[in-house]
């Protein structure tokens, strides 16, 4: 079975003023399919920009990047765009649902995206919400439902395409440990239901819960 | 999922959306008067033209109706000459004048028009009847409560007075017949209209079969243009103008008019586009955490483009009718201020509503509510996601 993730050789620069700041310095990464990832590091370690190039919403300055066997650290906004949609699942820390709209019209939002029909785009959300446990909660705006809450929203968002990989950064950042608890459970159920999962992340019950942990220092990783 | 999130983005902040709107409805009201001042006047002359049928105008060689004091020679030849074509209906020869009114103790002046009262196009009676005999005479309600009198009574007239010498020449005994309202004279201009032949009589020999204005009207199917051809090669001592060709002339005198009222409206129009680009950009700034999740969870650029455009869009068109509706009770309000400029026919408009100009003022909106949000659009769909997420983590 081919890898989910095939990184070779990743790096990213940053231009600040005159200098050139390396972020990543040559990153090789696999991750196959059904794989639970942590990649844990200090701050400043370059975790968030492997994520978001694993996500594909950021570019290497070199290397190369297949993923779900598509190459993609040269696509267009357009390709990237739809890649996105159709291929990845993204869980933020500070969770980012869209404050107008209710839970379940977060969860559809991506499912509109993909040209998804009303009806069956409703079912699917509706079950995704009841999936993370917030079926009832479904005409609930961001600002009703608990920080908990939110993100188990964000992860039926990020889970509505059936992503060939799911990234969350931080997602148990702004919770608190009872919740985050929570969340690590919900993590492993996603994993043992067959979602490739790649979480980049301080906690360390979180990074536990992984079949594999990636450590990462100065842009490298390092065991 | 466009419309829902831009109209619930547009609900964010209630109140700053209101005065938006409200900023761009009073933009709006000016636009729509501005829009219905280049054309009012200019269509409300036309109408005026044309409101009793008469299409061709005869005046002095040179001169424009009644736009000096000079007089047709001959008129009463050149209306018979006239009224011989088989393309013509009907010839109103009018001689303008002025009436003095001798009271106990004052004197009353005012306009009068020698006309033809069956044929006549200046006038329309309100009350009693057309001067059917030499003595008769029908007048304005201005010069009617000038005078203290009412149709039935009689009233010593002359056409000519020497102030100097306090000595009156033409002089008769009227009799008021018939209460109008003339159609091409102002509201209070005190005026009277009696038979062609009695003012001339009353004015002496200079006025002897002569005439100020002579209107043609055509009969049905005759081609105007062609008629004032002929006319004007065949009557070398009159200027012939056709409706069209007066509102020409009309354009040429309005143009300042219009001028300013281009300006003004586009001056208006800026407004509400700014009003509109401000507020759109405050908000994308604002949402530019969420537009970058949108972006990062597969929303297309195009759509996080439209819908700021739709939020723009949305701002203009609810203004719109507001600002529609302030307009017309403005532009009311204008033209009662207006309307009383000396010696403007009292038909005058000069905010003449037509759909047009609202269908006008209602595209400028719509576009100017979709250009105001291209800044604001192309601001939010070219953030570089990973970027302003990680500033928005920071921030």
């Amino acid at each position: 079975m081919s890898a989910i993730v095939e990184a070779r050789g990743l790096v990213r620069e940053y231009r600040m003023g005159d200098e050139i700041v390396p972020a990543l310095r040559g990153v090789s990464l696999t991750v196959d399919p059904g794989e639970y990832v942590a990649i844990v590091g200090p701050s400043g370690c370059g975790k968030s920009t492997l994520l978001n190039l694993l996500g594909v919403i950021d570019r290497p300055t070199s290397g190369e990047l297949s993923i779900a066997g598509e190459r993609v650290d040269r696509l267009s906004d357009g390709r990237a765009t739809e890649f996105r949609l159709r291929r990845i699942g993204f869980v933020f820390q500070r969770f980012y649902l869209m404050p107008a709209l209710t839970a379940r019209e977060n969860v559809e939002l991506p499912l509109a995206e993909a040209g998804m029909a009303g009806t069956e785009r409703r079912d699917r959300a509706l079950e995704l919400l009841d999936y993370v446990g917030l079926r009832r909660r479904e005409r609930h705006r961001p600002s009703q439902l608990s920080g908990g809450e939110q993100q188990r929203v964000a992860i039926a968002r990020a889970l509505a395409n059936r992503p060939a990989l799911l990234l969350a950064d931080e997602p148990t950042g702004e919770l608190d440990a009872r919740t985050g608890a929570e969340m690590i459970g919900l993590f492993q159920r996603l994993n043992t239901d067959g979602t490739t999962i790649v979480v980049v992340t301080h906690d360390e019950g979180l990074a536990r819960a992984a079949e594999r942990v990636v450590h990462m220092r100065d842009g490298e990783i390092v065991g | 999922m466009i419309a829902t999130l831009a109209f619930a983005s547009l609900l964010r902040h209630r109140a700053r959306t209101a005065l938006a709107i409200l900023g761009v409805a009073v933009s709006a009201a000016m636009l729509l008067d501005m829009v219905m001042l280049s054309s009012g006047m200019r269509e409300s002359f036309r109408s005026l033209l044309l409101s009793q049928g008469f299409q061709l105008r005869l005046s002095p060689k040179g001169t424009l109706p009644f736009d000096t004091e000079a007089t047709i020679r001959s008129a009463d030849s050149i209306v018979a000459i006239i009224r011989a074509r088989p393309a013509v209906a009907a010839v109103s020869p009018v001689l303008g004048g002025q009436l003095h009114f001798p009271l106990a103790a004052s004197m009353v002046n005012a306009t009068a028009l020698g006309v033809e009262p069956s044929v006549q196009g200046d006038y329309e009676l309100v009350e009693g009847r057309n001067p059917s005999a030499p003595e008769e005479l029908v007048a304005n309600d201005a010069l009617l409560r000038a005078l203290g009198r009412a149709v039935g009574d009689t009233i010593h007239a002359a056409s000519g007075y020497d102030p100097q010498l306090r000595s009156l020449s033409g002089q008769r005994v009227l009799r008021i017949v018939g209460r109008v309202r003339f159609i091409y004279l102002a509201l209070d201009q005190r005026a009277a209209a009696l038979p062609i032949g009695t003012l001339r009589a009353m004015n002496g020999p200079q006025s002897e079969g002569r005439a100020s204005l002579a209107m043609v009207r055509l009969r049905p199917g005759a081609d105007v243009e062609r008629e004032r051809a002929a006319l004007q090669r065949s009557l070398r001592t009159v200027t012939v103008i056709s409706t069209s060709e007066a509102l020409k002339q009309v354009d040429e005198r309005l143009s300042y008019f219009r001028q300013l009222a281009v300006i003004l409206g586009a001056v208006s129009l800026t407004v509400g586009f700014l009003l509109v680009t401000t507020l759109v950009t405050v908000s994308v700034n604002e949402r530019i955490g969420e537009i970058s999740v949108m972006r990062a969870i597969g929303v297309h650029r195009w759509r996080v483009v439209a819908q700021i455009l739709v939020e723009s869009t949305m701002i203009m068109l609810v203004a719109a009718p507001a600002g529609l509706a302030l307009g017309l009770v403005t532009a009311r309000w204008l033209n009662s201020i207006l309307a009383r400029f000396p010696g403007l026919p009292e038909r005058i408009d000069f905010f003449l509503f037509q759909p047009s100009a609202a269908w006008t003022a209602l595209g400028l909106l719509a576009l100017s509510g979709i250009l105001a949000g291209v800044y604001p659009s192309w601001r939010g769909a070219s953030l570089p996601i990973a970027t302003t997420l990680r500033q928005e983590a920071v921030g």
